[in-house]
């Protein structure tokens, strides 16, 4: 064998002490009865099945990360392809602006959503300045709406470095042959840019979908009573109740999601590669 | 008024001026070649003739119609870029047929252009093939087919075969030729290849600077050089720099910078180079005769310096009134047996010389 694999074990030796090793451990606690004692059991899975409340939560979750996805798609697609093809100089600029946010805790970006969306916050302010809303509270706070508006910021970034990634890719040569073929700018776009830049899209809504389902710091903190997400039912459960068992059986339940649902973006990016 | 008419097209990209007043006129299903270094400009007029530069000055039309107005989708122009720009995602196929779904054909008629598109360039067969799947050479096909299948009135081919190798592309020089004369369409061809040009062209534009510095039949740009930049980079040329005194019958005297002179064939009449004309001769390497025999009426003696044998030619340098010509032989006949730092004289007609002012 090459001796060279050698070069590998510092990373091996890290993901199976800090990855694998403890993931087998929380299987281990998912199938216990109680903490770290009691006996073998399939009681934790079977609990958060049979338990209406639970599967709600679970719709809820996908949901908000599907409309977080979409959002940031929809943000995200137009500055990227603006910064590939209309913006000369100062691209980089762009990049770091939208990269600098990353270096901030993401509780304190939280924080500040909260100072921004509450009632009688800058955003509040701001709308009566301009007119656009009456006199009553804005009542944003509190609501999947802040929650779903904190998360997209914070997920964004990564599905606009994707797509812009991709795009940068496009030849510019086929965008003039597609337009020396009779194309206009709109056909151009469907049928040459749009799917030549899909691996991007793929990639930037697995990025942005898949941490959006295990998110618990924005729900809490700008959800309210709206904020009960799966992640904040396992952050309870090892936190708050000290439910090991069952938090590490939602955690698994939650990684299955998870998979499964990279496992269909996948194919689609596949489909036509 | 031609088929294609450039007038005075002028473009400046940040104060650099990279086009200068062109004017073209072809004539329709001829072949066109922009011939020049890179930078001199011939890349711009074809792009803007395809619509992606738009012009500072001048108009361009194709049939008696202005295009200058219309976008490049608009214009009904085919192309072959230099890269191909084959769709990637899409198979030989789809690529042929992109152009004319966007004429809005039927299914049917779609289905068979590009099966005869395909034919033509020898791709049956091929159909579902992917770009990637394609050597350089069935590449530029599909790029020559999905140019074509939509019946463009001009084609334009951007340094199309630069990326091919040797063989394959005077394989396909010669292909391209004959598709081209088959349809009869007027074709504009950028290339940096003089060798290429002259190939295929019924017509070269040998540009420099943003500037046409002669545009002509591959003969008459050969022969017949407007200035030593020509001459120089169509083909190789020796140039000999100087003075006309004692302009006589049949020949005169060339008094180059350097002092020495030399007797040159002359029959142009004396009335149009009067004594002490400034001029620079330019003679062809394969135009100038070697011989032992020093007593000719013109010519001049030199000295073999170094000989370079390339299979089919031998290409003598010879170092002549302190300057250095490079003459090239035929390997026909006994001209080889000329050896390195040998005497020999220097000779050729008044036909085969051309007298230029820069």
């Amino acid at each position: 064998m090459d001796r060279k694999i050698w070069l590998m074990s510092p990373a091996v030796f890290l993901l199976l002490c800090f990855c694998v090793v403890p993931l087998f451990i929380m299987v281990y606690y998912s199938f216990l009865s109680d903490g770290t004692g009691g006996h073998w059991t399939v009681q934790n899975y079977m609990d958060f099945f049979q338990k209406d409340i639970y599967l709600k939560l679970t719709w809820k979750t996908v949901k908000m990360s599907f409309y977080v996805t979409v959002i940031s798609l929809l943000i995200s697609y137009p500055m990227a392809y603006v910064m590939v093809s209309i913006i000369q100089g100062g691209k980089n600029m762009l990049l770091m602006a939208i990269i600098i946010p990353f270096w901030t805790s993401q509780l304190v970006r939280a924080y500040s959503w909260q100072n921004l969306l509450r009632d009688g916050g800058l955003l509040e302010i701001g709308l009566r300045k301009l007119h656009l809303i009456g006199s009553g509270p804005l009542g944003l706070m509190f609501t999947s709406t802040a929650v779903i508006i904190a998360m997209v910021h914070i997920f964004f970034p990564y599905m606009v470095i994707t797509i812009y990634m991709s795009l940068e890719k496009v030849d510019g040569a086929l965008v003039e042959a597609s337009k020396s073929l009779k194309a206009g700018p709109l056909t151009t776009f469907r049928r040459i840019v749009l799917p030549l830049s899909k691996p991007g899209i793929i990639s930037g809504c697995i990025l942005v979908f898949v941490p959006s389902l295990g998110v618990f710091v924005e729900p809490r903190i700008l959800g309210g009573t709206q904020g009960t997400v799966i992640g904040t039912v396992i952050e309870d459960q090892f936190f708050e109740i000290y439910g090991w068992n069952f938090g590490a059986a939602v955690s698994f339940i939650l990684l299955a999601i998870i998979l499964l649902s990279m496992a269909v973006l996948s194919r689609f990016a596949k489909e036509e590669a | 008024m031609a088929y294609l008419e450039i007038n005075r097209l002028t473009k400046s990209f940040h104060g650099n001026r990279v086009l200068d007043r062109i004017d073209i006129s072809l004539e329709k299903g001829t072949f066109l070649s922009l011939l020049g270094p890179s930078g001199c400009g011939k890349t711009t007029t074809m792009r803007m003739v395809a619509g992606f530069e738009s012009q500072d000055e001048g108009t361009i039309s194709i049939g008696g119609q202005s295009i200058d107005s219309l976008p490049p989708y608009k214009r009904n122009i085919g192309m072959v870029f230099q890269s191909y720009a084959l769709f990637p995602h899409m198979s030989v196929a789809q690529n042929v047929a992109y152009g004319l779904e966007q004429q809005r054909l039927s299914r049917g008629d779609i289905r068979k252009e590009v099966a005869n598109a395909l034919e033509m360039v020898q791709l049956t067969g091929y159909e579902q093939r992917k770009p990637k799947q394609l050597s350089g050479g069935q590449q530029q096909r599909v790029a020559l087919a999905r140019a074509l299948v939509t019946k463009p009135s001009l084609l334009l081919l951007d340094e199309s075969l630069s990326a091919l190798d040797k063989n394959l592309r005077s394989a396909m020089q010669i292909e391209l030729r004959m598709i081209q004369k088959e349809i009869g369409i007027t074709t504009i061809f950028v290339t940096h290849d003089q060798e290429e040009a002259m190939t295929l062209s019924d017509c070269i534009a040998v540009m420099r600077a943003g500037r046409i510095e002669q545009i002509g039949s591959p003969h008459e740009v050969y022969e017949r050089p407007a200035n030593t930049f020509v001459a120089g980079f169509v083909g190789q040329s020796n140039f000999l720099k100087g003075a006309l005194e004692e302009v006589g019958e049949g020949r005169a005297r060339l008094v180059l910078g350097n002092g020495n002179s030399l007797f040159v064939p002359f029959t142009a009449t004396g009335s149009a180079y009067p004594q002490g004309t400034e001029t620079i001769l330019s003679v062809r390497p394969e135009k100038i005769r070697l011989t032992r025999d020093t007593s000719a009426q013109t010519g001049m003696k030199g000295t073999i310096k170094f000989i370079t044998y390339v299979g089919s030619t031998f290409t003598y340098l010879v170092e002549a009134l302190g300057q250095e010509l490079k003459v090239q032989r035929q390997n026909d006949s006994n001209d080889h047996s000329f050896r390195q730092g040998e005497d020999v004289w220097l000779a050729w007609n008044a036909e085969h010389q051309t007298l230029l002012a820069e």
